[in-house]
C-alpha cells in the first residue's frame, strides 16, 4: 500500500495528515487533524506532548511504517519537534 | 570519624564506566573527578543537569570530594529552579548541553585531560557527610528537602545489590533508561555501580532500539535499570533484545503479566524495587512470581496508627510511608494502595494538594481543582502500564486554556498538565464548600461542557 516513499509536496501533506490522525488516535487528543499545523511545536506550548506521549507515538509509528526510531543525538526529542520533522524522519526511514 | 570510600573498585585499572569510546578505569575516573572539582566555583550547592550518566557521576563525585551538596529536585521547570535558588542562593548548575535554559550560574562540563595522572588513593568520605538533598512536593507548593548522608546512601545500594542477586556474578554493566537525577536512577544506576564494583553505561537510551544498542555496547553480565513505561515499549517493539542478566524496575506499579512477559522475552529475572524519597529503596520482589515484597536486611516496620514507619538498616530517620502496608511476616509485606494525596504519573510524583494550590494561585483563576479519573482499565484487568492522566476544571473567566496551561508549565512537569482542562462557570462545590469526588466525576462524564473558553 505504501511501496513508494512519498516525497512530493502532495505526498508529504498526505503523510502528515495520516500521521496526525495516528497521533490523535493513539493519544486520545481532543483536536482535529487540520488543527495540527505542520510546523507548530508538538511539545510545550504547541500540542503539549511529553516524553511519555513520544514513546507511545513511536510504538505506533514503528508498527505502521516498519521503522525503529533512534535518538542519535543527546536531544531525543528532535524528531518530534513538529509534525513536519516527524514525517520527514518517517519518509526517510520507512520500510512499508 | 568513620569513613567509606568514594567507590569500592579495588584496582586502579578496574572499570567504573563505559563511554562511547570505551572503558573508563578507576584511575581515569578519579583523575576526571579531581580535574572537575578544581574548576568548581565557590558555591556549596550543585544542580547537576548532565544528561550523560558518566558526566553526571563525575559531577556528583567532584561535589562529594569538595564538600558540596548535590540538589536533586523532581523537575527543572523555571518555577522549581526559582525555589531551588531560594533554598540555596549559592547554587550553580553543571551542564553538558547547550539547550539547558536553567536560570542559574552555569559551569559547562569541560573537556578533561585524559592523560593527567592520578596517583592518589580513593578519597575517603565521612559517613555523616550530607552529599545530596532530594525534594518532595510539599502540599503548600514549596518543595520539602530531605538530606542524604553518605553512609545512608552507600548502605542502601550495598543492600540493593544483594537483594537483586547481583553479588555472585562478575562485575555487572548497568544500563539505565531512567535519569540519574531522580532517586531511583541515582541509587540504582550510579551509586550501586560505585559501591559494588560495577560499571555504569554512559547513555540514557530512550527508544526501544536505543535500549538494545546501549545494551549491546557493554559487556555481559548486563543489568537493565528501567521503568514500566520503557519496558512495555521495549516489549511491544518486537526487537531482539541482547542478553540480559537481570531486569530492574521501579517508579510505577508493574503488573504480574507484564513482568512475566518481560522475563520470558529477556530470559532473565525481573526485580521490582519499592522505596520512597524519604527512605530510599527498602524492598524488592520478583513480580512474575509473587505479590509479596521482601524488606532489605535490617529494615523493619513500626505501626503508627493506620500507617507504617520504616526504620533500621540504612534508614537513618524513621519515616512514615504513604502506602497501605499489610505485613506478612519474615520481613514480607503486601502493598494495598496509597494513603496520601500523592499522584504518580509514569513514576513522577506530585502532591494533589500542591497541584491544586498552584492552579488556584494563577492570576485570573477564580476556582479550580485537579482530578485523577478512576483507573477504569485496571479495574477491567488491563495492565496498569497504560499511563493515566490528570484532568482539571477551572472557573477562570477571561483566561484561555493556553493561559492556564502556560502558567502551570512554569511550575510542574508536563506529565501533570491536565487532559482535559474543562472550563466551567463554577465548580460543583457543596454547601460546605467541599468538592465531592462524585460531583467531579459527573462533571467529567458530562463532556458536553465546553472544552475551551469562548
Amino acid at each position: 500500500m505504501h511501496d513508494n516513499p512519498l516525497s512530493t509536496g502532495t505526498g508529504a501533506a498526505s503523510l502528515q495528515r495520516e500521521v496526525a490522525a495516528l497521533m490523535i488516535e493513539s493519544l486520545n487528543l481532543e483536536v482535529e487533524v487540520d488543527e495540527i499545523a505542520p510546523d507548530s511545536p508538538l511539545f510545550g506550548e504547541g500540542l503539549g506532548l511529553d516524553s511519555i506521549d513520544v514513546l507511545e507515538v513511536a510504538l505506533v509509528v514503528s508498527k505502521r511504517y516498519g521503522l525503529q526510531l533512534r535518538a542519535d543525538s543527546a536531544d531525543n526529542q528532535h524528531i518530534f519537534s513538529s509534525l513536519r520533522t516527524l514525517c520527514d524522519y518517517i519518509a526517510a526511514h520507512r520500510t512499508c | 570519624m568513620p569513613t567509606l570510600p568514594l567507590i569500592s573498585h579495588r584496582d586502579p585499572d578496574s572499570i567504573v564506566a563505559w563511554r562511547a569510546d570505551g572503558a573508563v578505569t578507576r584511575r581515569r575516573f578519579l583523575s576526571d573527578v579531581a580535574q572537575l572539582a578544581a574548576r568548581f566555583p565557590a558555591g556549596a550547592h550543585l544542580l547537576n543537569l548532565c544528561r550523560d550518566r558518566y558526566r553526571f557521576s563525575t559531577g556528583l563525585a567532584a561535589g562529594i570530594v569538595s564538600g558540596k551538596l548535590s540538589l536533586l529536585p523532581s523537575t527543572h521547570t523555571p518555577g522549581v529552579v526559582r525555589q531551588i535558588r531560594d533554598f540555596a542562593p549559592d547554587v550553580f548548575c553543571l551542564t553538558d548541553s547547550d539547550t539547558d535554559t536553567v536560570d542559574l550560574p552555569r559551569l559547562r562540563y569541560p573537556d578533561l585531560d585524559a592523560e593527567q595522572p592520578h596517583t592518589a588513593a580513593v578519597p575517603q568520605i565521612a559517613r555523616q557527610q550530607p552529599v545530596a538533598v532530594v525534594f518532595t512536593s510539599g502540599s503548600s507548593g514549596v518543595p520539602l528537602p530531605h538530606a542524604k548522608t553518605w553512609g545512608a546512601l552507600v548502605g542502601c545500594v550495598q543492600s540493593e545489590a544483594g537483594q537483586l542477586g547481583l553479588l555472585q556474578r562478575q562485575p555487572c554493566s548497568l544500563i539505565g533508561t531512567v535519569p540519574p537525577q531522580h532517586m531511583y536512577g541515582f541509587e540504582s544506576t550510579v551509586l550501586m555501580a560505585w559501591h559494588n564494583g560495577f560499571a555504569l553505561g554512559h547513555a540514557q537510551p530512550f527508544y526501544p532500539a536505543d535500549i538494545c544498542a546501549s545494551l549491546a555496547a557493554v559487556p555481559a553480565p548486563r543489568v537493565l535499570v528501567s521503568s514500566p513505561v520503557h519496558l512495555r515499549a521495549l516489549l511491544e517493539s518486537g526487537l531482539a533484545i541482547p542478553e540480559i542478566a537481570t531486569v530492574v524496575c521501579a517508579t510505577a506499579p508493574l503488573s504480574m503479566q507484564l513482568a512475566q512477559e518481560i522475563e520470558n522475552r529477556c530470559n532473565a529475572p525481573l526485580m521490582e524495587i519499592y522505596g520512597s524519597t524519604e527512605t530510599g529503596q527498602i524492598a524488592t520482589r520478583r513480580t512474575a512470581h509473587t505479590a509479596q515484597w521482601q524488606l532489605f536486611p535490617g529494615i523493619t516496620f513500626e505501626r503508627e496508627g493506620e500507617r507504617m514507619r520504616a526504620c533500621g538498616g540504612h534508614v537513618e530517620t524513621a519515616s512514615t510511608l504513604g502506602d497501605v502496608i499489610e505485613p506478612a511476616g519474615d520481613g514480607q509485606f503486601l502493598l494495598l494502595g496509597r494513603i496520601t494525596d500523592m499522584i504518580n504519573i509514569a513514576g513522577k510524583r506530585h502532591s494533589l494538594a500542591s497541584l491544586n494550590h498552584l492552579l488556584n494561585t494563577i492570576p485570573g483563576v477564580a476556582d479550580g481543582a485537579f482530578y485523577m479519573p478512576d483507573d477504569v482499565d485496571s479495574a477491567h484487568g488491563a495492565a496498569p502500564e497504560r499511563v493515566r492522566r490528570l484532568a482539571a476544571c477551572v472557573a477562570a473567566p477571561g483566561l484561555s486554556a493556553a493561559d492556564v496551561l502556560g502558567a502551570l508549565r512554569q511550575h510542574i512537569d508536563p506529565v501533570f498538565l491536565p487532559r482535559p482542562l474543562l472550563f466551567v462557570d463554577a465548580l460543583p462545590r457543596n454547601s460546605t464548600g467541599k468538592l465531592p469526588r462524585e460531583a467531579l466525576q459527573a462533571l467529567f462524564r458530562n463532556r458536553n461542557t465546553r472544552l475551551t473558553h469562548d
